[in-house]
């Protein structure tokens, strides 16, 4: 079994500007693909067009070989998106923000998942501090908890990288390319250099 | 521009790589969802008190002024307060509509409920029916402690609760769509209610003509009825409106 996010002949326009123009993506399984260029050259309107959130552009998209109009389900049921913004509530505890990621896949979960998910991202401790109360990073890092909590094979990380503390960076870095090995696929956009691997690959936008 | 090199006809189908994350089927859970998405909801709101007051505190603090300001003459207030009444509880439930989206959008949390392999429809409306809960019922269980204060003849004050319940659940629902429109604008307040007004007028004439019905000793059920009509037209309708909306948001 392997899973394939195709792109073929991507274009999208922006305030009279063409960010792209004639792209052709294959992500496959096992890589992890870094989307890089300055900033404003499109890399969150790529990543964003490629999990299926913006339908303002041209070309078609594929999921394993189907048309993803018609994959779309099967597609989000493999996807975890993290966007720019964390996606925490700042009024519940990490356990609750967690709790209601793992409800929407449609699984009840249980809390010893949850705070074993916590623990891995360094946030033992923390588990009912409403997330207003902690700081960039840590709350952050609650959102990086759903990787090991909700496992999916695709990642599509916009920026994870932001108010990660160096040990944390590396961490995560680890995370990514363990993810690859064990077959799942990484797609990311980074301001951070990433430490060479043969799984990873880079595209340059702009 | 750059594009990638493509790996060349699937050949990975063939060595079937072990995916230590199996691809997953799309598997309901549903009311799961659904559920988890009105606790979340309620416990927000529950923690934010102000918010929730705000309406009520509003309807109430109009409801006061107006025998202040027209007269006291219960003659005369008895004639308008079905009418104050239902116009003060439509523009309290309208003040807090405003917000229904704009917490999520702004902390990404709604872009997580778009990409949610459920349908963003039956999220939405758990997301509607907690402002319902939180406004438009304490709107109406407030109602006829006010209506006390309008000298509201006895006899009509289960039907102006009644009246308000049924008529604030539609008004969360047409509401939403608004909510959902313009969530991605900065100032979005005016264009809401530009654009929900409108549409709370149908609502807005069956509630209060259920009030005046009840004091002039004709039949409710009428009034009524068509109010649960419309309530369920918006169920049935307004999902749907209030998903599509939200997709176009956070396409701008």
């Amino acid at each position: 079994m392997s899973l394939c996010l195709q792109a073929r002949q991507l274009a999208c326009e922006r305030d009279d500007r063409w960010l792209f123009e004639g792209l052709d993506l294959d992500i496959c399984s096992g890589e992890v693909v870094r989307i890089e260029g300055p900033n404003g050259s499109g890399k969150t309107s790529l990543l964003k067009i490629l999990s299926g959130q913006l339908s303002d552009y041209q070309g078609e998209l594929f999921w394993n070989g189907a048309a993803m109009k018609e994959a779309r389900e099967h597609f989000l049921a493999n996807l975890l998106y993290l966007g720019h913004a964390p996606g925490i509530k700042l009024g519940l505890s990490p356990l609750e923000n967690l709790a209601w990621y793992q409800a929407l896949s449609g699984e009840n979960g249980n809390e010893e998942q949850r705070l074993d998910a916590l623990e891995r991202v360094g946030l033992a401790g923390f588990e009912d501090v409403p997330a207003g109360q902690l700081s960039a990073g840590q709350q952050r890092r609650v959102a990086l908890a759903r990787l090991t909590l909700t496992p999916r094979s695709l990642w599509v990380l916009d920026e994870p990288f932001t108010a990660i503390d160096r040990h944390g960076v590396a961490e995560l870095e680890r995370q990514l390319v363990a993810h690859a090995q064990a077959g799942g696929c990484v797609l990311v956009t980074t301001h951070h250099e990433l430490t060479a691997s043969p799984l990873l690959r880079r595209i340059s936008l702009g | 521009m750059h594009s990638s090199v493509h790996s060349s006809s699937q050949g990975s189908d063939t060595t079937s790589q072990v995916l230590a994350v199996p691809l997953r089927e799309h598997k309901g859970g549903l009311m799961i969802a659904v559920k988890a998405t009105l606790v979340r909801d309620l416990t927000l709101l529950l923690r934010r008190r102000g918010e929730v007051l705000n309406p009520l505190v509003f309807f109430a603090l109009v409801i006061t002024l107006f025998p202040i300001a027209i007269s006291p003459d219960p003659e005369l207030l008895a004639v308008i307060a079905p009418g104050l009444l239902w116009v003060a509880a439509l523009l309290a439930a309208l003040l807090s509509l405003d917000s229904l989206f704009r917490s999520d959008y702004d902390d990404g949390s709604l872009e997580q409920l778009l990409l949610a392999p459920q349908p963003l429809a039956a999220l939405s409306l758990a997301k509607v029916a907690v402002h319902w809960l939180l406004t438009g019922l304490p709107l109406a269980l407030m109602a006829p402690i006010l209506g006390i204060m309008l000298a509201l003849p006895a006899g009509s004050y289960a039907v102006l609760a009644l009246s308000l319940a049924l008529g604030t659940a539609s008004l969360s629902l047409i509401g939403a769509i608004g909510a959902a429109l313009t969530v991605g604008l900065a100032r979005g307040g005016v264009l809401l209610s530009l654009l929900v007004l409108p549409l709370y007028i149908p609502v807005l004439i069956f509630g209060a003509g259920a009030v005046q019905a009840a004091i002039f000793g004709d039949g409710v059920a009428a009034h009524l009825a068509i109010l649960g009509a419309l309530l369920a037209a918006s169920l049935m309708l307004a999902p749907w409106a209030i998903a599509a909306s939200l997709r176009i948001s956070i396409n701008g």
